[in-house]
């Protein structure tokens, strides 16, 4: 029988925590990308212009029906191959970035679509710029019922970093793989590395929450 | 390609007129809109004065609000031309004098020129009343904070709600968040106001306070004014001019008087009896 070793555990988790300031950035550094792309999209995807909805529709569907691994294999070990020469990390970040921000797309598309008719034609009727439009009148009624959806899939995302091992990022799950092949104990790196994104994931959607919170009482 | 094709025998633009009387504020000329096969706007043509009061009446479906909605640039227009104090709306002139289609900058600067308040407020939901009133004022105009504010009191003040600034359109009345939206429009300083039904949303008893603002609007200002309203009484009262709409097309107008008191047509005539008897 294998028990848990806890002088093990202590003297890996150092290693542990400065392989997890990897993924934390990756999520956050992605979210980040993400929900901007995101937004662009679907303002993009909402155009009348079919010269821009029409690729960028097609972009989205795209990227969201094919596995996360293959796009960051694309930019990672493909791409190269074309002269666009990207770090583990920085084609790490971009394929989770992409991937998400045509997720957030849709979301925000389902809530720009909800803001009422009447709202943008005030906005006409009071002759505002599109872009003040939507920063100081669309966007804060779209924002506020999506805000769940977007947490959901900042705790999403931060559960796929572990995808971007396959691209040599050293991010805290291949951290803990790396210990167990060297130490051929795998129940301690495991076992921390779950703690970890459970309490990370908690920490996240508390978070979320609160924002939410703060934003009903802003109205 | 079409779009060329289709401008090339547009009309040229009008010379001013000579004769001295005043040039009409808006104009649509032989206006069409339709939608697939229903045409709602019928080669319309209508001319307000400054400083008019035109009420516009007529049956459900007739065409009355996408009159004001193309005014507004809400919709676009099949054929025709509106033009706003002697410039085209919806269209810009050549260097050659045809008119092709307006583009973003030539509509928005003609568009400022206009108000419009909706039957249903269309209040900003997550703005106060004031944040509501110096919004586009100071995003538009380019006008200061503090400027904006003060006009935007003094506008809220004149609808009857210097108490109200910091409350939220959920927290007012139906008829306060008209009166809201009244000065939010004011606050553009527009030369024409649009009023789509402003009081079919309320209850009879919140009527009264909105039609007294806009009764009080057209006393101090030389506002020019397009109402469309189920309210004959109030037509009756405050216009100087009233159309009846029928068909995408204006069947019947005159002063209150002729038109109330002494309708010719016999859909005008049908349309006021049936209006009456539902009260
Ligand atoms: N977006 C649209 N698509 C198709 N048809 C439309 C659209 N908007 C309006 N219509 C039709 O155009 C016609 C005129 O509509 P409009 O709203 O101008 O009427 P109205 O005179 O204002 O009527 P009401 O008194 O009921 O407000 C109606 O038959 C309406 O069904
Ligand atoms: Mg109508």
């Amino acid at each position: 029988m294998n028990f848990f070793d806890w002088q093990f555990a202590w003297d890996i988790l150092p290693q542990l925590l400065e392989a997890s300031l990897k993924t934390i950035g990756i999520t956050l550094g992605g979210f980040a990308i993400a929900v901007v792309l995101g937004l662009i999209l679907a303002v993009g995807r909402r155009s009348r212009l079919p010269w821009l909805s029409w690729p960028v529709t097609g972009l989205i569907e795209f990227i969201r029906s094919t596995p996360l691994l293959i796009q960051a294999y694309f930019l990672f070990y493909v791409f190269p191959n074309y002269g666009l020469n990207l770090s583990a990390l920085q084609a790490g970040i971009i394929a989770i970035a992409i991937h998400y921000a045509c997720y957030t797309a849709e979301v925000y598309r389902a809530g720009l679509d909800a803001v009422p008719r009447g709202q943008w034609e005030a906005v006409t009727a009071l002759n505002m710029k599109p872009l003040t439009a939507y920063r100081d009148v669309i966007l804060p009624q779209a924002l506020r019922p999506i805000l769940p959806a977007l947490g959901n899939y900042l705790v999403a995302m931060l559960k796929d970093t572990p995808v971007l091992s396959a691209i040599t990022v050293v991010e805290i799950m291949q951290q803990a793989k790396n210990i167990g092949s060297e130490s051929f104990r795998y129940l301690e790196p495991i076992t921390l590395v779950g703690l970890f994104f459970l309490l990370l994931s908690l920490a996240l959607a508390w978070f979320v929450r609160r924002l939410e919170d703060r934003m009903e009482v802003a109205r | 390609m079409s779009m060329q094709q289709r401008f090339d025998d547009s009309p040229m633009v009008r010379p001013s007129r000579r004769d001295g009387s005043a040039e009409p504020l808006v104009r649509f000329d032989q206006v069409t809109k339709r939608y697939g096969s229903l045409t709602v706007l019928d080669q319309l043509n209508l001319e307000v004065s400054p400083g008019e009061k035109v009420a516009i009446i007529g049956p459900s479906g007739s065409g009355k609000s996408t009159l004001l909605r193309a005014l507004m640039t809400l919709e676009t227009i099949d054929d025709g031309v509106i033009e706003v104090d002697g410039e085209p709306l919806t269209h810009m002139p050549t260097a050659g004098g045809h008119l092709i289609p307006a583009n973003a900058r030539h509509q928005r600067r003609i568009r400022g020129r206009i108000g419009m308040v909706f039957q249903s407020f269309n209040l900003f939901p997550h703005m106060n009343a004031l944040q509501n009133v110096i919004e586009a004022p100071v995003q538009v105009l380019g006008m200061s904070k503090a400027e904006a504010s003060q006009r935007g009191e003094e506008l809220l003040a004149m609808v009857g709600l210097e108490d109200k600034l910091g409350h939220y359109p959920a927290q007012l009345s139906g008829g306060q968040q008209q009166r809201v939206a009244i000065a939010r429009a004011l606050a553009m300083r527009p030369k024409v106001m649009l009023f789509d039904e402003v009081t079919s949303a309320l209850d009879p008893e919140l009527c009264g306070e909105v039609l007294n603002v806009i009764r009080q609007l057209g006393e101090a200002h030389n506002l020019t004014m397009l109402m469309v309203t189920h309210q004959m009484g109030f037509a009756r009262e405050f216009a100087d001019r009233v159309c009846f709409f029928y068909k995408g097309r204006i069947h019947e107008q005159g002063t209150p008087e002729e038109l109330f008191g002494n309708p010719r047509e016999e859909r005008t005539q049908a349309f006021l009896s049936a209006v009456n008897e539902a009260h």
